[in-house]
């Protein structure tokens, strides 16, 4: 039989999880996500693993908190008004340095919303969301097969750089089922001399806070952090160019928009029109480079998001303005359709934008 | 041929696409038929994504009120009552995925027995990643019963991979298929395959597939 397996993309992440070595899953049910942590219930108890339905979304991040602090691999899972309730939780983690996987599998919002697909919680998962400063490495994945792929990548640089990773994906590619072929069973051991292990009385004790009476104290773990922020800007960015070389007109999409403008982008081409799609795969970083070199050459720019236009405003950033950024976007559940996309590919390509 | 089919299994393994394929293949034969979406576990992707065709075949389609809506209300119609108690037309229902979606089963269970004119049919897709093999099935199989509180009488193979299913890709899965029917002592219904891939399976019971609009490439 073949080797690869027919999935949902929610439970694609749970599998992956597990064989990314997370034995700790925290979370409470909310659709469209509510799959991956049924399959963690199936799964968990017969690898001797541990899944908790927690009482709430914060008791379930905070749960995180702890089983993070001794170095294991944890993560939890919810939709967008559960991962509002994570932020206290994701902030602490933060502050703590502390590695952890949150998946948000976006519905339409604000408030209760409803449960159809969104990218809305963009701003949320890329500037913070939380209080004070942090970032999280935002991945977003566009497949089922990249929902196995991008959750093993998450836990590696949550451990890598010490901080929490986010894979937010939408309700489309958490229902969506398509076959996959699942990543082998990791086995790397990563070192982490910082983790609450008990001292065995054979080193002193390590602290996980993220409290500092001292000012100065807390200035210096908020310069130390950035510091490694900026690692990791200089070093995982990740992105698919799709047509881009000779391109006039970018689109810029992730997840379930992007493959909706690859049709566009396809169709556009047929006609004519020199379009390329550029998909951010890491968020947060954003590749600000590949938008800039993009602004070199192209007449313009459309963003294309399942909200009301908020990726757009770091492609103006990364841009610098040089040429105009067109928004496409449907909210509120709603997905651009390849002739929405199109339109505004034909508003850059004369200049009606 | 039974007055009543009930499709069931594990979350994923085809059960819409194929009661909406036998439903319209019932009508083909001139029967009349109703169709039912039991389902009370599953967001998006479900029997009312097919409304249109079914009512063009002018095959009665009953939902739940908030299906494919923006509400999770997982409440079922009265009309449902109609399909298990009047016995003058076939009744094709789609189950929910899993023992959870099986619980909903449950109310309509006496009326079921009582008429004793149904084929509980598991739908097996050996692609799924909790279904491999014949033995994982069969732990599904008897969670499906004890929530739904019938036992399976017959055995629909529907191992597929989605768009990307070969000829192949199903009948490397048969030997499974052959070994849970030996198991369970249950017939195979019929195998479904993509209806491209029908010739393929000459002399063979097969249901063809057009598989549900999908929304996105």
């Amino acid at each position: 039989m073949s080797e690869k397996v027919l999935m949902k993309g929610n439970e694609a992440i749970a599998e992956a999880a597990i064989r990314a070595g997370c034995r700790h899953y925290f979370g409470y049910p909310i659709t469209p996500q509510t799959e991956l942590a049924a399959y963690m219930a199936k799964r968990m108890p017969k690898i001797g693993g541990c899944f908790l339905q927690a009482e709430s979304e914060i008791a379930a991040i905070n749960m995180v908190y702890g089983v993070a602090s001794t170095g294991l691999r944890v993560m939890t899972s919810s939709s967008s008004p559960g991962v509002s309730l994570k932020q206290e939780g994701i902030s602490y983690i933060a502050g703590a340095d502390l590695p952890a996987l949150i998946v948000n599998v976006q519905r339409g919002g604000p408030g209760l919303g409803g449960i159809q697909p969104s990218q809305s919680d963009y701003f949320q998962a890329t500037k913070g969301g939380g209080h004070g400063d942090y970032h999280l490495i935002v991945l977003a994945p566009a497949s089922v097969q990249e929902m196995a792929d991008l959750t093993a990548k998450c836990f590696e640089l949550a451990d890598k750089y010490r901080m929490p990773s986010m894979l937010l994906a939408d309700g489309t590619m958490g229902q969506m089922m398509e076959p996959v072929l699942l990543p082998e069973e990791s086995d790397v051991t990563v070192e982490k001399p910082w983790a609450l292990t008990g001292t065995k009385m054979q080193r002193g004790h390590n602290i996980v806070n993220s409290l500092y009476l001292k000012p100065e104290e807390l200035e210096k773990t908020n310069f130390d952090r950035f510091e490694r922020y900026k690692q990791v800007e200089e070093n995982e960015v990740m992105y698919e160019e799709f047509m881009m070389d000779d391109a006039e007109v970018c689109v810029v999409a992730f997840g379930i928009a992007a493959r909706v403008s690859k049709n566009a982008v396809v169709e556009a081409r047929k006609q004519g029109i020199k379009a390329g799609l550029l998909r951010p795969i890491t968020l947060w970083p954003f590749p600000s480079a590949a938008v800039k070199q993009a602004a070199e050459h192209c007449k313009g720019f459309v963003s294309v998001e399942l909200s009301m236009g908020q990726m757009i405003e770091d492609i103006k950033l990364a841009s610098d303005c040089k040429c105009p950024v067109e928004l496409c976007n449907r909210a509120g559940g709603m997905i651009p359709s390849p002739e929405q996309v199109l339109e505004s590919i034909k508003n850059i390509a004369g200049g009606k934008a | 041929m039974k007055r009543v089919y009930l499709f069931a299994g594990h979350y994923g393994s085809g059960k819409t696409n194929i009661a909406v394929n036998f439903a319209l293949r019932l009508h083909g034969e001139g029967k009349a038929v109703k169709i039912a979406d039991l389902d009370v576990v599953n967001p998006y992707f479900r029997t009312k994504d097919s409304a249109a065709e079914l009512e063009a075949a002018g095959i009665e389609l009953i939902s739940p009120a908030y299906a494919n809506s923006n509400v999770d209300l997982p409440a079922l119609p009265q009309e449902l009552y109609g399909l298990v108690q009047n016995h003058s037309f076939c009744a094709i229902m789609d189950i929910g995925g899993d023992e959870r979606g099986a619980l909903a089963l449950g109310r309509y269970r006496p009326y079921i027995l009582e008429e004793n004119n149904y084929e509980m049919v598991f739908v097996a897709n050996f692609f799924r990643p909790l279904t491999r093999t014949a033995e994982e099935a069969i732990e599904v199989m008897r969670e499906i019963e004890q929530a739904g509180g019938i036992a399976f009488t017959a055995i629909v193979h529907n191992s597929n991979l989605g768009a990307e299913t070969t000829a192949e890709d199903v009948k490397s899965a048969a030997a499974q298929v052959e070994r849970l029917c030996a198991l369970t002592g249950l017939p195979l219904l019929f195998t479904s395959v993509k209806e491209d891939l029908a010739p393929e399976f000459a002399g063979e019971s097969i249901l063809p597939l057009r598989l549900q609009k999908k929304i996105i490439d």
